[in-house]
């Protein structure tokens, strides 16, 4: 047997270490990403608030962001995370780097789910006699459910890489494991056993975001 | 506009709307003044850009005017903002060509969403409100559908009773009826004549179909390139059309209707002879023929219905006999005749063929 040499309990540390990051990190990044992803799309061109500058503004702050590469972010918000939770190890270290490195792209992708909504219905809101806020609440975003679900699937899955990544610099979890073991101590079978491993979550959770993306689509 | 007996319930005086396109002006409406009637169903038509949608969204200021001023039971509106608006704007419904449903909303729900949105809060109020609306369009077997499982006419039927729902004074209808079939549009047109008989609702209805308005409205305007060229009762402006541009949208109603090539046929007097209600069913030409001893040749014509009142417009030529006490006589029969051929009408055939 070849897998004799593999420590099970520290995968099973490592894997609940993983999800422990990917839903808090995911839960943060939704928390902070949605409300900025509207912002978003009623400050665009020809949409409800039209705010060029406030448009203009948030636009360049999150391609800033977005731009710098992740394993960069975590060095450069060390300072940060570490004033926010008090360490820059384990899982309540990497949340931070995370959320704010994810969060961007969320508010990117929810702003383009905002904008696949019918504008007629929107216009239907208004002419009811609708406020801003209930036409966000009460017709946007239910008409945007679908899209919005993809999103956040879409963003847990760019999380699992992150959280792998964030492993290098002492986040823990899966891909902690798979650089000490695999990479550090040439023990490819760990290495090849927390591939698999990453490879099931994220094929678990596409499955599940397009399962409710279905059953949420009534077009 | 003459002095109406009542204040109108939509008032537009000098309104101009231009949209900034491309860093210029484009005037999309100039200088529109129009009164609505309260518990009339008024038509605005024109070709496609005239600037119907713009009008219409004027009243409940989707759009702002870039001049004039608009007023809704004799209050201006023209610059409201905030809550005041938002009232406004309840009690005006709009239905739309696309029915603007919300899709994630079951037919109940979507009825029930405006009664939301004004604050009813009360589950028992907005059922009982709902399930008479939907029974009012006809719907009470699909509450539970949602709208990619109806089809358009039943989707315009929600539309119709969303609109309803908060009981608007107003309803705007922006080619309500163009993405359905004829026989759709006439259910959806006969039902939008009943809200306006039973419920005393204003609906103001844009179109680019003749047929539309001829079925159920009492008065029209013409928009063409943003100016209201004409307007009056639906009979009036159908039957004798005035501007060119009315002649065009009035004969696409009727493409069949070419007058006859006159060169073979003698001739005489023309005249265009309209006879409209009882007028059109009794024998009034025949009598009158006998009486004055005229014999004449009918070179074209139309027959229909305008909101249920029947006519005949016929074009003749009276070939022989006293034309002259024949006309009088129809005339008097409250038959109106067009000479179409009179000293100042040399050869005015091709261009008064509607
Ligand atoms: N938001 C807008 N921005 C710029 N131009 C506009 C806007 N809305 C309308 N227009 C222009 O105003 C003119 C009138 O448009 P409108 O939609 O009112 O026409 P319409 O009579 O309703 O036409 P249709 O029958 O095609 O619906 C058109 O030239 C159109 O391009
Ligand atoms: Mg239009």
């Amino acid at each position: 047997m070849i897998l004799h040499s593999i420590g099970w309990d520290d995968i099973l540390q490592a894997t609940l270490a993983t999800l422990a990051m990917l839903g808090g990190s995911l839960f943060f990044t939704v928390l902070l990403g949605l409300p900025l992803g509207i912002l978003l799309f009623l400050t665009g061109r020809t949409q409800l608030l039209d705010q060029t500058f406030a448009y203009g503004l948030l636009s360049v702050v999150l391609n800033t962001i977005r731009s710098v590469p992740f394993i960069i972010l975590l060095i450069l918000l060390m300072p940060v995370t570490v004033l926010l939770t008090g360490t820059s190890l384990g899982v309540r270290g990497v949340i931070p780097p995370l959320v704010i490195g994810t969060a961007p792209f969320f508010a990117r992708l929810v702003e383009t789910a905002l904008r696949e909504v019918d504008r007629g219905v929107i216009e239907a809101t208004q002419a009811m006699g609708g406020s801003v806020s209930q036409i966000v609440f009460r017709a946007l975003l239910p008409e945007a459910l679908p899209g919005l679900i993809a999103s956040v699937t879409v963003t847990a899955v760019v999380l699992v890489d992150y959280t792998a990544m964030s492993g290098a610099i002492g986040g823990g979890g899966l891909g902690d494991l798979a650089i000490r073991y695999g990479y550090q101590r040439f023990k490819t079978d760990v290495m090849i056993v927390t591939v698999v491993l990453l490879i099931l979550l994220v094929q678990i959770l596409q499955a599940f975001g397009n399962r409710l993306v279905i059953h949420f689509t009534r077009k | 506009m003459n002095s109406q007996p009542s204040q109108p319930i939509v008032s537009l005086r000098g309104v101009s709307k231009d949209f900034l396109v491309g860093g210029r002006a484009a005037t999309a409406l100039r200088d529109i003044n129009l009164d609505i009637q309260r518990g009339e169903i008024f038509s605005i038509i024109g070709s496609s850009g005239a600037g119907k949608s713009t009008l219409v969204r004027l009243i409940n200021l989707l759009e702002r005017p870039t001049a004039g001023e608009i007023a809704f039971k004799g209050k201006p509106i023209t610059l409201v903002k905030g809550e005041e608006l938002r009232t406004i704007r309840r009690s005006i419904g709009m239905v739309f060509q696309h029915f603007n449903l919300l899709s994630a909303k079951t037919v109940a729900e979507n009825v029930a969403f405006p009664l939301k949105l004004s604050g009813v809060r009360s589950s028992s109020v907005i059922a009982e409100r709902v399930s008479k609306l939907l029974a009012r369009v006809g719907l009470q077997d699909h509450v539970a559908k949602y709208p990619k499982q109806l089809s358009g006419g039943q989707k315009q039927r929600v539309g119709i009773a969303r609109a309803l729902a908060l009981q608007p004074d107003v309803l705007l209808c922006d080619e309500a009826t163009s993405a359905l079939d004829p026989q759709t549009t006439r259910s959806v047109l006969k039902l939008l004549a009943e809200i306006n008989r039973d419920l005393g609702i204003t609906i103001v209805l844009i179109t680019h179909e003749m047929d539309v308005v001829r079925q159920i409205s009492h008065r029209v305007a013409v928009l063409d390139h943003g100016q209201i060229v004409e307007h009056g009762r639906v009979e009036d402006v159908f039957l004798h059309p005035s501007h060119s541009k009315t002649r065009e949208l009035v004969h696409e109603a009727e493409p069949e209707n070419d007058e006859l090539n006159l060169g073979s046929i003698p001739r005489g007097q023309i005249y265009r002879l309209t006879f409209v209600g009882k007028r059109a069913h009794t024998p009034i030409l025949g009598t009158v023929a006998r009486e004055f001893g005229i014999d004449y040749v009918i070179t074209g014509g139309r027959v229909g219905t305008i909101r249920d009142v029947p006519y005949a417009q016929l074009t003749i030529s009276f070939t022989d006999g006293n034309v002259h006490g024949a006309i009088a006589r129809l005339r008097a029969s409250g038959v109106s005749a067009e000479h179409l051929n009179g000293a100042n009408s040399e050869a005015p055939l091709k261009a008064t063929a509607t």
